[in-house]
């Protein structure tokens, strides 16, 4: 497996992988980062997986550069370029609320775009999409790739507030605002699970190389699970 | 009355979090680090009290806290330059400072510098949270007394052992004492995208002075000054490093402190150390700011000792 690492920080650095965006590469990103959990655990304090890259954290005080490149160096060398039996995970399934009331964006979406909104949700839903990184705030994935005629520039004045569970498109990207917050990207529904809970055994609802399809719901399957309009 | 020990506090204050050391193995979540933006005083009020480092402390952004304690100890404030008194009396900062029950503690607006530490002895007794710590995450509603972000309210009370074996009455002395009013250069580590940027670019951003902007919080130092060219693209976004000094579209750097986003896209000019992140935690906006690039191992050797000091009290959590 290539990679070449930069120096990012006093107790950092940044494993680079590759140069373009590719499902292919963050798997390869992801294969990588699990066989450096599993032989160099204690070492690294933190690892954050993205499109291209992996970020180590590591402790500058017990280590040092030179020996903790040389042994991922090793840990690396043996990682197959493909994996032998692809073991996919399971498909998550978000039930989403697709509708003005959720997603005021929407209809912009499906001008832009020349289609119905019925359209916009049947080909937004149609695809399985690939969690590429975690990132921005707690348990926000980011999520690819929409179907071309769906991307949409993200909004010139960024929303002040976007409730918890709306989904959006960013260009070619598709996301869920785990927590309430500012967010520029356009809202076309809402998901009534939980993305981020601290006190769950595993916090983030989606992990960076998980699989992930939309179910549309209606109005009262939404409140009926909870959702909030 | 809460009759558990502790402190209640009757004035909150402006900001006043509850920091540790930060949070450890969480970033990939989405997580930032968090944790004191001062280590150096955050560290020292423990150290004088026999805390272990990553003891839980009261970070107090721009004083004007008032407690009462419900139990004789002792507490150590460090930072910013705030009057403490107690029950109307003055008392040193960077000591320990012994308190009765009953005792009322009040400090006052700094006239130096931005953060106090206030330290309890035996440490504020809070239920770590994600990533082993308790650093209060406002944006985020996680860590914190109740686990749901909220920085210190009126009446909030903070839980701590009596009965903890009181230490002697000692200070920091005065040459250990950093000065907030000292011009500042930021340590610099040339790294990350650094070598896409032309050289005028860096020209520029070394040899000039960067003023400290208003828009400066815990997840950022926004900074104003010649403008930095940007490369003409973003970035893949990658995960972010303490410090990274980002060039957004206008050029203004912006420099990632504890508090950040967990991934971002703009090119990165290298990273601050982190014992000058703890001096830029003192600066008010509009401080002026200069840059000064250092090599990873002078930067290294420095955390090092920085650590190693702290830590190196037969007690380290």
């Amino acid at each position: 497996m290539f990679w070449r690492y930069e120096v990012t920080g006093v107790d950092t650095i940044t494993l680079h992988f590759g140069d373009a965006i590719d499902i292919a590469l963050t798997e390869r990103i992801q294969r990588a980062a699990r066989a450096l959990s599993h032989r160099l655990a204690p070492r690294l304090i933190d690892m954050v997986p993205s499109y291209t890259t992996l970020l180590l954290r590591y402790n500058v005080l017990e280590d040092d550069l030179a020996s903790l490149v040389a042994d991922i160096t090793n840990a690396l060398a043996r990682l197959p370029e493909v994996e032998t039996n692809a073991a996919k995970g399971d498909v998550v399934e978000i039930p989403v609320y697709y509708d003005p009331s959720t997603g005021p964006d929407l209809d912009a979406v499906a001008a832009r775009a020349g289609l119905s909104r019925e359209q916009v949700i049947q080909k937004h839903s149609a695809e399985e999409y690939y969690v590429f990184a975690i990132g921005f705030a707690p348990g926000f994935a980011y999520l690819g790739e929409v179907p071309a005629e769906l991307a949409t520039p993200r909004l010139t004045t960024p929303r002040a507030r976007v409730p918890a569970g709306t989904l959006g498109i960013a260009d070619t990207q598709t996301a869920i605002y785990p927590l309430q917050s500012p967010g520029g990207w356009n809202l076309i529904g809402r998901t009534p699970l939980t993305l981020f809970d601290p006190g769950r055994g595993q916090p983030s609802l989606l992990q960076a190389g998980q699989r992930v399809r939309f179910r549309p719901i209606g109005r009262e399957e939404y409140l009926a699970l909870g959702g909030q309009l | 009355m809460n009759t558990q020990p502790g402190l209640t506090f009757t004035k909150p204050g402006f900001l006043s979090l509850l920091q540790d050391g930060g949070r450890q193995g969480v970033m990939h979540l989405g997580l930032a680090t968090g944790g004191a933006m001062d280590r150096n005083a955050w560290a020292w009020a423990n150290r004088l009290l026999d805390n272990p480092f990553g003891t839980p402390a009261l970070e107090i952004t721009f004083g004007g806290v008032e407690f009462t304690s419900h139990l004789a100890t002792q507490i150590a404030i460090t930072g910013a330059e705030v009057q403490c008194r107690v029950n109307g009396e003055s008392r040193p900062l960077w000591s320990v400072i012994n308190i009765q029950a009953g005792d009322r503690v009040a400090l006052s607006a700094p006239k130096v510098g931005i953060r106090s530490y206030l330290a309890v002895l035996g440490g504020f007794q809070v239920a770590p949270g994600l990533g082993n710590s308790c650093a209060t995450f406002t944006r985020e509603g996680l860590g914190g007394l109740n686990q749901d972000g909220r920085p210190l309210q009126e009446g909030d009370h903070l839980p701590c052992h009596a009965g903890s074996a009181r230490v002697l009455n000692r200070k920091v002395s005065e040459r250990w004492r950093p000065d907030y009013k000292e011009e500042l250069a930021l340590s610099v580590i040339p790294c990350a995208q650094i070598d896409r940027f032309p050289a005028s670019v860096l020209d520029t951003f070394f040899n000039n002075p960067y003023t400290l902007t208003r828009q400066t919080d815990r997840m950022g130092a926004r900074l104003k000054g010649p403008a930095l060219e940007p490369l003409g693209e973003r970035l893949i976004s990658e995960g972010t490093s303490l410090g990274a000094i980002q060039v957004p579209a206008d050029g203004q750097p912006i420099v990632l402190l504890n508090d950040r986003q967990t991934i971002g896209g703009y090119p990165k000019l290298g990273a601050v150390t982190p014992r000058s992140l703890d001096a830029l935690a003192q600066r008010t906006p509009g401080t002026t700011l200069r840059f000064r690039p250092v090599t990873l191992h002078e930067a290294q050797v420095e955390e090092r000792q920085f650590l190693s000091f702290f830590t190196a009290t037969g007690n380290r959590r």
